[in-house]
């Protein structure tokens, strides 16, 4: 190349310029030590059902291992219409208003190219998932974030986005249950969100993969509410109730002209969700019930056990109401998110992912997954009150 | 089921402190609960899960089906209850199909279960044919793997 162009100079501006996650770079330094009790680990600590195993194995003897429909397996689609109707309440198609991704993330970016053209504004709110910032700009899209705070639970209210809002939004992107926060909306909460999209004729972009881990309430999607249905791209997966983060499967449902653009770019960069995840999928569909509330039940008593803890050791830890983070306020030591978790991590081996990992707003606090046994969580909370004393006596 | 009971069934040493956080109550209430528990008989004890593989105890353990004559007064249970209280049965129960108790024997030798069958079992009045199992080994007991070490793949932080 003859030192004329660096190969960092020849990369694309938008990928070149957006900051790897903040996840992964914490994780490349947890990983380099040893007896870290993690409470940043963002899926189930419980097992894939083992019936889900069983029938993917039998599959993969069966020889379930080709191409499938761009779309998915019909088999699939029909049972997942099935499960969106009873559970969160919005008919699809099987045929033409489903489509069979590879995890949510890709469904997710599948919305954001279908639907954005360079300079619409996509409005989402922090503290969010991690992707949603990058994923918007890979699209060429301009990302207006609205902060939610725990004042108020973590949700969203019309006035937030009234203040964001331009002529040039296009997309409304939602996620509740949220992660980090474990904020969920309650139906009247969502009915505002619903006529704000519907006056300023938003689609509306929600993803509610925690659906189905909400503790006192159950979970409403905005899909439900009047009008929403036909503006709206329904993103769910198997990850978080079934434990198969791995299988990396989700699915989108919408409107078929929204659906077909999305096949669109899915047939011609992923072509199909991997059939083995698909086989797994449909037997996880066959008894949902049984899977999950055993496992809502154990996540609630943890809830409430780590939230006490928080709160009995002096940090402000609003009540979660869905998935399974906490994200208590560290904002009174004095440190950066940060610089909290990095000495946390030294001093107590207890990793904890900095609230900054999911938008400039997580700053003053951290995430706390409960996402891992119950004797973690007693050993990391008598970590960390340790070190807060330490922090407190040191002010 | 009371969420308390799944909690102690699933570590019935979590302490009444623990089990108070995880339920949003009082120490004092999970004590009295567990009290009240206790004395109505639905808690009748507490024990160790053990890998008895591992141990080397030297006995054996019979599985045993029994047809038995169900008793004019008093059905199955008559034969039944006297059929638990030797000390050899550790678990029995009534069964459906094709045979009418199904019995967890224990001995230090085979001879020696042998023996509590011919000469203890077959002969109890109402008792008309036993078929006996010899256990060889243990893979999961009380919903707990004895041989399979529990691993987590996961990556320590993930989004």
């Amino acid at each position: 190349m003859n030192g004329s162009v660096s190969l960092r100079d020849r990369l694309n501006l938008t990928v070149r310029d957006i900051p790897r996650s903040g996840i992964r770079d914490f994780f490349d330094i947890v990983s380099t030590m040893k007896d870290v009790i993690s409470l940043g680990i963002g899926e189930p600590d419980f097992d894939t059902p083992w019936h889900v195993r069983e029938s993917t194995v039998f599959a993969l003897e069966r020889g379930a291992t080709h191409y499938t429909s761009n779309l998915g397996y019909l088999e699939l689609r029909r049972a997942l219409s099935r499960y969106v109707r009873k559970v969160f309440g919005a008919e699809y198609d099987p045929e033409s208003e489903v489509l069979v991704t590879v995890g949510v993330s890709e469904a997710l970016d599948l919305a954001l190219r279908a639907l954005i053209n360079p300079g619409d504004e996509v409005l989402y709110h922090e503290p969010c998932y991690v992707s949603y910032r990058a994923t918007i700009l890979f699209a060429h899209g301009v990302p207006l974030a609205v902060e939610t705070r725990p004042e108020n639970g973590f949700r969203l209210t019309r006035a937030m986005l009234e203040a964001k809002v331009t002529p040039r939004t296009k997309v409304l992107m939602l996620n509740f249950p949220n992660n980090p926060t474990g904020g969920i909306m309650s139906r009247a909460d969502l009915e505002d969100i619903a006529a704000f999209a519907r006056e300023r004729d938003l689609i509306v972009v929600t993803d509610e993969i925690y659906g189905e881990l909400t503790y006192d309430a159950p979970h409403t999607s905005i899909v439900s509410l009047p009008g929403l249905r036909d503006r709206t791209i329904f993103l769910h997966g198997f990850s978080k109730a079934w434990a198969m983060t791995g299988f990396r499967l989700g699915y989108a449902c919408g409107p078929a002209e929204l659906i077909d653009a999305m096949m669109k770019v899915h047939q011609y960069t992923m072509l199909c969700a991997s059939s083995l995840g698909q086989k797994a999928a449909l037997e996880a569909l066959a008894r949902p019930e049984s899977d999950i509330a055993e496992m809502v039940n154990e996540y609630r008593r943890r809830r409430n056990f780590i939230v006490k803890a928080f709160n009995e050791m002096g940090l402000d830890c609003h009540r979660p109401l869905g998935a399974f983070y906490a994200f208590p306020s560290v904002a009174k030591f004095g440190l950066p998110s940060r610089d909290f978790a990095l000495k946390l991590l030294h001093e107590e081996r207890v990793a904890v992912v900095p609230g900054t990992a999911f938008g400039a707003c997580g700053e003053g606090f951290v995430r706390c997954a409960y996402a891992t046994n119950l004797e973690n969580v007693k050993e990391a909370m008598v970590r960390i009150e340790r070190f807060t004393k330490r922090l407190a006596s040191a002010q | 089921m009371d969420e308390l009971l799944t909690i102690l069934q699933n570590n019935a040493l979590e302490s009444p402190e623990t089990i108070a956080r995880l339920l949003g109550v009082s120490a004092a209430e999970v004590n009295a609960r567990i009290a009240d528990y206790e004395k109505r008989g639905v808690i009748r004890g507490y024990q160790a899960i053990l890998n008895e593989d591992e141990l080397e105890l030297g006995k054996v353990t019979a599985v045993i089906e029994v047809k038995v004559t169900p008793q004019r007064e008093g059905g199955f249970d008559t034969i039944a209850n006297r059929v638990s209280r030797f000390p050899e049965v550790r678990s029995a129960y009534l069964m459906s199909g094709t045979y009418d108790l199904l019995l967890f024997v224990e001995g230090r030798t085979l001879r020696e279960v042998a023996a509590f069958v011919s000469e203890r079992l077959s002969p109890l009045e109402g008792v008309l044919s036993t078929s006996t199992h010899f256990m060889l080994k243990t893979y999961k007991r009380f919903g707990v793997l004895m041989h399979q070490e529990v691993t987590d793949e996961r990556l320590s932080v993930t989004p």
